[in-house]
């Protein structure tokens, strides 16, 4: 990256989260990167391959597939996995669809339970990973603001958010016993709007989703929700076409998406700064209840 | 490859408009109580610079707690756990992001009463600046006296003191410059390099964001202005090149990488380098990024370099300016600061973490403990959690390392509890202790006399023991490589090269040496009853035949650890 002066600070981001990276790929014997497909994992991927040039990314990547996703998701995961050479592993809870696990049936908490907090824990254990990179950032959310760099969890895969390991410096403490592994976020200190300019300075492909175009949507509870064949229409319903894109990207049926003109990138970024709403507000799961979030991440959802 | 220069120049002026920072980050540091404010203040911070969405506004107004006196509680904007909501504490340091137009800040805040001291050092090892928070109805208390201690102790050369409830006494100049007056009284006492005093209300927004019309005896700028012009002294770039090395990066066998963070000075292509430990010199061949080749590689920069001569040099090791290396030692004081429940143990060997590297090491003595109040030193022979302390550390290995107030990466240290996995203590270098290594205890060693077992074993940190591997032999060597990582002394004998007579004096001599002999034995089985004999309990059994090698390998490096530290605590080391 070429900056002087006025980005500065994202050259300082860019160091720090290389070296968690090489540190975290140095100090764990299997290490994964859970890959979410979304702007924040694109920023993180790209800064792998910067971590490791110009050698390979020296671990897999892992995508917890609901099998909800939308479709733009899949095609782009496996083009450009293919394209930068990456090792891709998609882990999906059979079980629990064969069960009939939908959003509509179970509810959005228990659907998640299912589809990404158990498929997540069993994939890790099932590949021996000890270590798990994530895309997360601390200004995410409140109870992620006090998420560590290597983030601890027990045998079952949970977070103790009272019992945590201080963390001084750069200094990260990785020892572990076995079964017992750690959430390591390369992110944890870069802000939604690093993330784009970052993403516009180095030119990094991102999901078409998240650019405006017109979308067939229906309107309920006042998100905007993409017609895609799980969504069921209710009794009144009508689709209707509006320039819209994705904020953040999840399951069709629990992320909406907002009305915009955005269309490139800095169009993206111009918006954001006279946004005045948090990109995880349209997930319909962190509302669910206060502190929702603190609860998944004790269950060792990311 | 990123875009082209050309590509990327075009595509920056289209952001850089809409985006006209300038200072870079600044990451600073509070701590407080819920008293005092401080919440209150982060919450103005936030709120006032625009870094508060809607939502999370929404939120706020709807909860069905407010603990604050005016109609929105900042508290909870910062609070993020659910048991500080409902108890009305912040428990853990949390980490706040906001920016405006002139630059990005992270902020650490830190809560002020509960392990204050872990957590205001956690706060502030990561900070450029302090804000200290004093209460103006109450002048200069023990809490802003510790958060400015721990800033000095931590190396924080930037301290604001923010004099807060400037409303409840009348914006009465008096009162701040009393306590302004106290507070740099400290502050010279402490070595503070550069102080701020700015008289705010929190409640009210004085002088938080904007300058305060009630307070126009002050001509200063506003808490935020001050923080967005802070210029932060970067001693870093100006000291000694040293990059410690994360991981070699090999694609194939044309290619050797040394991937890290400059922990300070610059490297240039041709620059001489000398390896440690090895100590070997050779020059900087080439900087080598995904964005191409660099000129140079400044303090805090990611990088890998690529070395003129073949140097065997694997992480953990340091690469530094030829000129003026780092000191070399076992032996050093450090400020150390107590970070667990578990009382420190001065016959215990700790994992000790320093730059990309861990070695064994044993505080073997404190040399005062500080009353944080007080500022006072006490004796002490043992710390808790929480204390801190001047204390003698020696490792079993030595360490490059530099001072901590001159590079603050190459002087500080975590110690890890090796049986629990908890980080324990934090530590600082403050001065080198040159002279013999690590010696058992005992004042006078007769030096015409061999060197004993129990020597030995206090020397490498560990007694003797063989390790019996059936299975592949990469386990064997993968169990050598772990050990000496870790900074065991191991060898690695194959079996098969011997003949059958040769082996056991073999082992015998390593064992004499005081190693621990990693031993594949191969279809070698019959050695067994007289290795075991040697042993004793000090032998080892690992079948990888079935088992994955990772597996046995972490099985073995666990079983050794914990028999190490149990036979050293015992001190009959040498068996």
């Amino acid at each position: 990256m070429k900056l002087n002066g006025q980005l500065d600070h994202l050259k300082a981001l860019e160091a720090e989260s290389v070296y968690i990276l090489r540190e975290a790929a140095a100090e764990f014997a299997k290490p994964v990167m859970l890959y979410s497909i979304g702007k924040d994992s694109s920023v993180m991927l790209r800064l792998a391959q910067k971590a490791f040039y110009p050698g390979k990314i020296p671990f897999p990547l892992l995508h917890i597939d609901t099998s909800y996703k939308f479709p733009e998701m899949i095609e782009f995961r496996d083009s450009y996995t293919r394209q930068i050479g990456a090792e891709l592993i998609v882990h999906t809870n059979r079980q629990a669809l064969d069960d009939g696990a939908t959003p509509y049936a179970l509810g959005t908490q228990k659907c998640c339970g299912a589809l990404k907090t158990r498929a997540l824990l069993d994939a890790l254990s099932e590949g021996g990973f000890d270590a798990a990179f994530g895309g997360a950032r601390r200004d995410e959310e409140k109870s992620r603001a006090k998420e560590r760099v290597y983030s601890f969890r027990d045998s079952m895969g949970q977070w103790d958010p009272k019992n945590q390991r201080p963390e001084l410096w750069n200094l990260y403490n990785g020892r572990h016993h076995k079964g017992e592994s750690i959430r390591v976020f390369p992110l944890s200190n870069w802000s939604e709007l690093d993330v784009w300019l970052y993403i516009h300075v180095e030119s990094i492909p991102i999901v078409p989703l998240y650019f405006a175009k017109e979308r067939e949507v229906i309107v309920r509870d006042g998100s905007l929700l993409l017609i895609q064949s799980i969504v069921r229409l209710l009794p009144g319903e009508k689709p209707q076409t509006l320039m819209c894109r994705m904020r953040s990207l999840g399951c069709v049926p629990c992320t909406g998406a907002i009305r915009s003109q955005a269309d490139t990138v800095p169009a993206i970024i111009e918006e954001m700064l006279s946004f005045r709403r948090s990109e995880r507000e349209n997930r319909v799961i962190d509302h669910d209840e206060e502190g929702s979030m603190e609860l998944k991440k004790r269950e060792g959802y990311f | 490859m990123g875009p082209s220069g050309a590509q990327l120049d075009t595509a920056l002026s289209e952001v850089v408009n809409l985006f006209p920072w300038h200072s870079g980050v600044l990451r600073f540091t509070t701590a407080g109580s819920v008293d005092d404010g401080k919440s209150t203040l982060i919450g103005r911070l936030l709120y006032d610079s625009q870094s508060v969405y809607e939502d999370q506004l929404a939120a706020v107004r709807n909860s069905r707690i407010n603990r604050s006196t005016g109609p929105l509680d900042f508290s909870l904007l910062t609070d993020g756990l659910r048991a500080e909501r409902e108890q009305g504490i912040t428990i853990d340091v949390a980490y706040r992001y906001f920016s405006t137009p002139r630059r990005k800040f992270i902020l650490a805040d830190t809560p002020g009463h509960e392990q204050y001291t872990r957590n205001m050092a956690t706060g502030a090892s990561t900070a450029d600046a302090a804000v200290v928070l004093i209460d103006a109805t109450k002048s200069v208390l023990s809490q802003s006296r510790r958060h400015a201690y721990i800033a000095s102790l931590l190396g924080i050369r930037h301290v604001i003191a923010a004099v807060n409830k400037m409303d409840i006494v009348g914006y009465s100049q008096e009162v701040f410059d009393r306590i302004a007056h106290d507070f740099l009284a400290l502050a010279e006492q402490l070595g503070l390099a550069d102080v701020y005093a700015v008289p705010v209300s929190a409640l009210e927004g004085d002088n938080v964001v904007r300058r305060s019309p009630r307070m126009k005896w002050f001509d200063g700028p506003a808490l935020l202005e001050y923080l967005e012009e802070l210029k932060v002294h970067d001693t870093e770039s100006l000291r000694p090149a040293r990059l410690p090395v994360q991981y070699v990066i090999r694609p194939d066998s044309g290619f050797r990488g040394f991937a890290g963070q400059v922990a300070s000075g610059t490297f240039r292509p041709g620059q001489p380098v000398v390896a440690l430990p090895s100590g070997i010199k050779t020059r900087v061949k080439s900087i080598v990024t995904f964005d191409g080749e660099a000129e140079a590689a400044t303090a805090g920069s990611s990088v890998t370099l690529t070395l003129e001569d073949e140097v065997d040099v694997s992480r953990g090791d340091l690469l530094a300016a030829a000129d003026q290396p780092p000191t070399v030692s076992c032996r050093f004081v450090a400020s150390l600061v107590w970070l667990h429940p578990t009382e420190m143990d001065r016959r215990k060997l700790y994992l000790l973490k320093h730059t990309t590297r861990i070695v064994r090491a044993r505080v073997t003595r404190v040399n005062h403990r500080v009353d944080i109040d007080s500022l006072v030193k006490l004796e002490a022979t043992s710390l808790r959690m929480n204390d801190i302390a001047s204390v003698e550390v020696e490792t079993t290995l030595p360490l490059y390392f530099d001072l901590y107030r001159e590079i603050r990466s190459m002087g500080s240290f975590i110690l890890i509890d090796p049986l629990t996995n908890a980080t324990v203590a934090a530590g600082m270098i403050e001065e080198a202790i040159q002279g013999d290594r690590l010696m058992p205890a005992g004042d006078a060693v007769d030096r015409t006399t061999p060197v004993s077992a129990e020597e030995r074993s206090a020397h490498f940190g560990h007694p003797v023991a063989l390790v019996w591997v059936e299975g592949h032999q990469s386990v064997a060597q993968r169990i050598e490589r772990r050990l000496f990582e870790d900074g065991w002394f191991a060898h690695l004998i194959n079996a098969s090269d011997y003949e059958a007579g040769e082996v056991v004096p073999v082992v015998r001599a390593f064992r004499s040496a005081g190693m621990i002999v990693v031993f594949s034995v191969g279809d070698r089985t019959a050695h067994r009853q007289p290795l075991r004999e040697l042993f004793g309990s000090a032998f080892f059994e690992v079948d990888a035949t079935e088992r994955p090698e990772s597996e046995v390998a972490n099985e073995i490096m666990e079983r050794l650890l914990i028999w190490k530290e149990t036979t050293m605590l015992r001190g009959n080391g040498a068996s």
